[in-house]
């Protein structure tokens, strides 16, 4: 068989379907290299809307509508959710919220053709995939409470802000790595 | 002069949403190169054996930041008209401190996490279920804490402004520092692999 592909001029077409089956996963970038990428994506976001990149916002977007959603009233009331819930138009149609659509989209898409999207749990040797949720939903829980303390996330403070000089994102920026070095040794166990 | 386009009107409010996805799609796409989507990945920045998360963190923001320099500079972007964010340095010193401790255990920033949900990491869906749940905990008692949420107000001010420095000498420093911290970066993982080498 290999014999004949080969004479044809057709192995590597078999090849190809072989490692596609395989789904061997392609290397990172170099991070470097990403980094460019990324900060050129943010650098466009500047140039073309006067505004860099952002996550947790489009998630305050989605609460404040679902809160409007199952509570009407106490979503209008609060100072808190009428910053996201706007005037009378959908709190939906907002940048952040479009933006982070295209961010689900662009990993799939990155993760598709790097052959890296699988259904899997990231964790280190020593703990179990039921230890892993847990602190992955308690991490999510205190990251989302920290991050709109610091009114962004990596994105909206540490990227945006930092390329922006901003002294507050960069306030955060070192916060959030002082804390979370600080913090490591306690979690050794869910990583090494 | 006529960037940011938004500011002067280029292109209406329907648009921007379609430029949001786009720029996403970019941002997601790179986050998922760097290998943001795996939260091992990501934490091992706090065990110093892949400093991943910092060197392409601070390259992002170098050339960002490089970016808005030179485009300025020749006149072509008006940084007046960026949106900058107004500095609350206490509550935002606080915020990321809590922040860190959720980045370290939960394994995830809030965009990384749907990368790694959309590339099929379970661990990202739940994380992303503990964000939700922790931005309605913060909605629910934030007139507890809107004191201390609008404390320390500073107004727009760059790190320039703080030190009472010109502008570009800002920029400089921090490409120096970011270049000083990627020569550390590189010693460091070089020094974790001999020692894990050495530990076998």
């Amino acid at each position: 068989m290999t014999t004949i592909a080969r004479t044809l001029g057709i192995q590597k077409i078999l090849d190809w379907k072989s490692t596609r089956v395989e789904r061997v996963p392609q290397p990172y970038w170099n991070p470097y290299a990403a980094g460019v990428g990324l900060g050129l994506v943010l650098l466009a976001s500047f140039v073309i809307m006067g505004r860099g990149l952002g996550a947790t916002g489009a998630f305050s977007s989605v609460i404040a509508a679902g809160v409007e959603q199952v509570a009407p009233d106490h979503a209008r009331s609060s100072e808190y959710y009428t910053r996201y819930l706007g005037d009378s138009t959908n709190p939906l149609k907002d940048w952040l919220v479009f933006e982070i659509m295209g961010v689900v989209v662009g990993g799939f898409l990155s993760g598709t053709l790097a052959g890296r999207v699988k259904k899997s749990t990231e964790r280190g040797p020593r703990i179990s995939v039921r230890g892993r949720m847990i602190y992955a939903f308690c991490g999510g829980l205190t990251m989302g409470f920290g991050a709109k303390l610091a009114r962004g996330c990596t994105s909206g403070q540490a990227l945006t802000g930092g390329a922006l000089m901003s002294v507050g994102s960069w306030v955060f920026i070192l916060a959030v790595f002082a804390s979370a070095y600080c913090v490591a040794y306690f979690v050794r166990k869910e990583w090494t | 002069m006529n960037a940011p386009f938004f500011e002067f009107g280029l292109f209406g409010e329907g648009t921007s949403l379609i430029v949001a996805f786009i720029v996403g799609i970019g941002f997601g796409f790179f986050l998922e190169r760097a290998g943001f989507g795996s939260a091992r990945k990501l934490a091992a920045q706090f065990y110093l054996t892949d400093l991943t998360v910092f060197k392409v963190m601070f390259t992002a923001v170098v050339t960002a930041l490089l970016g808005l320099f030179w485009l300025s500079w020749i006149g072509f972007l008006d940084l007046s008209r960026v949106n900058l964010l107004p500095s609350y340095p206490l509550p935002q010193a606080v915020g990321g401190l809590i922040f860190g401790i959720g980045f370290v255990s939960g394994g995830y920033c809030p965009g990384t996490a749907c990368v790694a949900a959309s590339t099929g990491k379970l661990d990202g869906f739940v994380h992303i279920l503990g964000m939700t749940t922790g931005i309605l905990l913060f909605g629910e008692i934030f007139p507890y804490l809107s004191r201390f949420y609008d404390s320390t107000a500073l107004g727009e001010v760059t790190l320039a402004d703080a030190i009472g420095i010109p502008s570009n000498v800002m920029v400089f420093l921090i490409v120096v520092l970011a270049v000083l911290g990627f020569v550390a970066a590189e010693r460091i993982e070089d020094w974790s692999a001999k020692k894990l080498a050495g530990e076998r």
